[in-house]
């Protein structure tokens, strides 16, 4: 059974890949192409998928998501950007930095929490930045039948402008490209003003951007369905704190820049995940106790259950405090 | 009053809410009989709503009784029309010509609700975002499983199927795509056994 059995082990199960190039898109940005270890096709994907990528940084084993942004209908290649985060947790920097062609890595079968919805009569994205990454794979997918789509981009110049010229080269009738340091901005209101019935919207990008578009949408009278957005967290360093880990019967300390799930996998206790970003609900686990305050930060849980104190998302949520968990 | 409390049934069972104004660039509204009192409710709660409204009409068995107070409340768009299926070009049309922003009203039956829904469905609104609230006549609209005929505004369990005659057993079970409920041949164990028919929810 070659079809992703996501339940069998945390993660789902990995493809292992060996890095066939690696293309610098500008200052920031790199991309980074994949094929099989052992040869073979890839699984076929649906545009907006990621994929969970394993970094062995020393003893550090890191496991972040990216968007695939390459042609869903490509099986021999699975191709990723990668924006360098200088601040952040070194997820980028270890890709930027420390990979190089021929290397192996393990990636995770492709998982989709960002789909076309294929009932839409028209699909109309919004990207921001490195936001652009799973439009290029949805793009992609919707050329090859014919489906119809708008791309209104926003980048900070254009020398950071991801993909932006090859967009507008090969599709000049469909992408609109905004550089904020020409004081060039998507016009939101007036462009979901008079979309034809059936239109779906889409948005990657910073948080400001994806908030911006659900609440101009939702105010314009769209309905929340037909309005789509996806935002991978990263975990954010935070205090020391202790978690009690009662079926397994031990007791870990979550250290100042890893995660909770960082800290539960430490221990070699096997914890469910998919995403790593917060959006994907898989590892939702039970609160058995808390003393303390939560610090939630995942789009998952809605805000009575946030409130309730019995729920946690270990990927990006912390505590202050002690909290005994039923894992 | 006009409303009936469904009693909880199995999943499959539409779950109808109350109109409530929603913000929207266009309000499309659609009733039959008693299903104007929500119209009248709905424009009421919203005045303003109304300048933006396209009010489409079934006044079926109740005739003037709401035409003219539906007349008062200033749709900007107002039809009256004999049946559903006559307003049925009129509701392609103004879909076709719909822009996102459009808000749906359904008001009334279940058989009205449900086809008017799958029209907006079809048009690409999700059936999450269309608003409905059932109002007079519990009647259904029936599938018979067997011929796939439909017979309109059922209200007896079991019931002859207009198409082929079997004796049905009203179901819960909805489609949403055929905008009709499931009925059953009730006696195809023990032939001619049919149950005396009771009205619904009596």
């Amino acid at each position: 059974m070659s079809a992703a059995p996501q339940k069998t082990k945390p993660g789902g199960e990995q493809i292992a890949v060996t890095v066939s190039a690696i293309a610098p898109v500008n200052d920031l940005v790199t991309r980074f192409e994949f094929k099989r270890r052992d040869g073979g096709a890839f699984p076929p994907f649906s545009g907006g998928s990621h994929t969970v990528v394993e970094m062995k940084d020393g003893a550090l084993t890191r496991l972040n998501p990216y968007s695939l942004m390459s042609d869903p209908a490509d099986r021999t290649t699975y191709a990723i950007s990668v924006r360098r985060d200088d601040q952040g947790r070194g997820g980028s920097l270890f890709l930027h930095n420390r990979v190089a062609v021929g290397d192996a890595l393990n990636i995770s079968y492709p998982v989709n929490l960002f789909a076309l919805d294929l009932r839409a009569k028209k699909h109309l994205f919004f990207a921001g930045g490195i936001g652009i990454t799973p439009f290029l794979a949805m793009i992609a997918q919707l050329e090859r039948t014919n489906g119809n789509w708008e791309l209104h981009y926003a980048c900070r110049n254009e020398a950071l402008g991801s993909y932006a010229d090859q967009l507008l080269g090969k599709y000049p009738n469909n992408v609109h490209i905004y550089y904020d340091d020409q004081n060039q901005a998507i016009d939101l209101a007036d462009l979901l003003d008079g979309q034809r019935l059936g239109t779906h919207a889409y948005v990657c990008g910073p948080k400001g951007m994806i908030n911006w578009v659900h609440a101009t949408a939702s105010a314009a009278g769209w309905p929340d369905a037909q309005v789509h957005s996806e935002e991978f967290l990263a975990p954010q360093p935070g205090r020391e704190f202790q978690v009690r880990l009662c079926k397994s019967n031990k007791t870990i300390t979550v250290g100042e820049t890893e995660s909770l799930l960082e800290a539960i996998e430490r221990a070699g206790v096997q914890a469910p995940f998919l995403c790593r970003g917060g959006a994907c609900g898989q590892c939702e686990t039970d609160v058995l106790k808390a003393d303390g305050e939560f610090l939630h930060r995942d789009h998952w849980l809605d805000d009575a259950q946030h409130a309730s104190g019995t729920k946690i998302m270990p990927c990006v949520s912390r505590f202050l405090g002690s909290l005994d968990l039923d894992r | 009053m006009s409303t009936f409390q469904f009693p909880e049934s199995i999943k499959s069972r539409p779950v109808y809410g109350t109109l409530e104004p929603r913000p929207g660039k266009f309000h499309l509204m659609i009733a039959d009989a008693e299903g104007a009192e929500a119209i009248l409710d709905l424009a009421a709660a919203d005045p303003a709503l109304m300048a933006k409204a396209h009010v489409i009409y079934i006044p079926k068995g109740t005739g003037d009784t709401f035409v003219s107070r539906l007349k008062a409340v200033a749709p900007a768009q107002f039809y009256v029309g004999p049946s559903y299926e006559a307003a049925v070009p009129r509701l392609r049309h103004v879909l076709e010509a719909a822009h996102m922003g459009l808000q749906v009203y359904l008001t009334g039956t279940e058989g009205l609700m449900g086809q008017a829904q799958n029209e907006a469905m079809q048009a690409g609104i999700p059936h999450t975002a269309i608003q409905t609230e059932h109002r007079g006549s519990v009647a259904r609209r029936m599938q018979c499983v067997h011929c796939k005929g439909i017979t309109e505004d059922v209200m007896h369990d079991p019931f002859q199927c207009a198409h082929c005659g079997l004796h049905l057993f009203v179901r819960d079970h909805y489609s949403r795509r055929l905008a009709a409920y499931q009925g059953v041949c009730i006696d195809a164990e023990d032939p001619g056994n049919v149950p005396d028919p009771v009205e619904l929810y009596s």
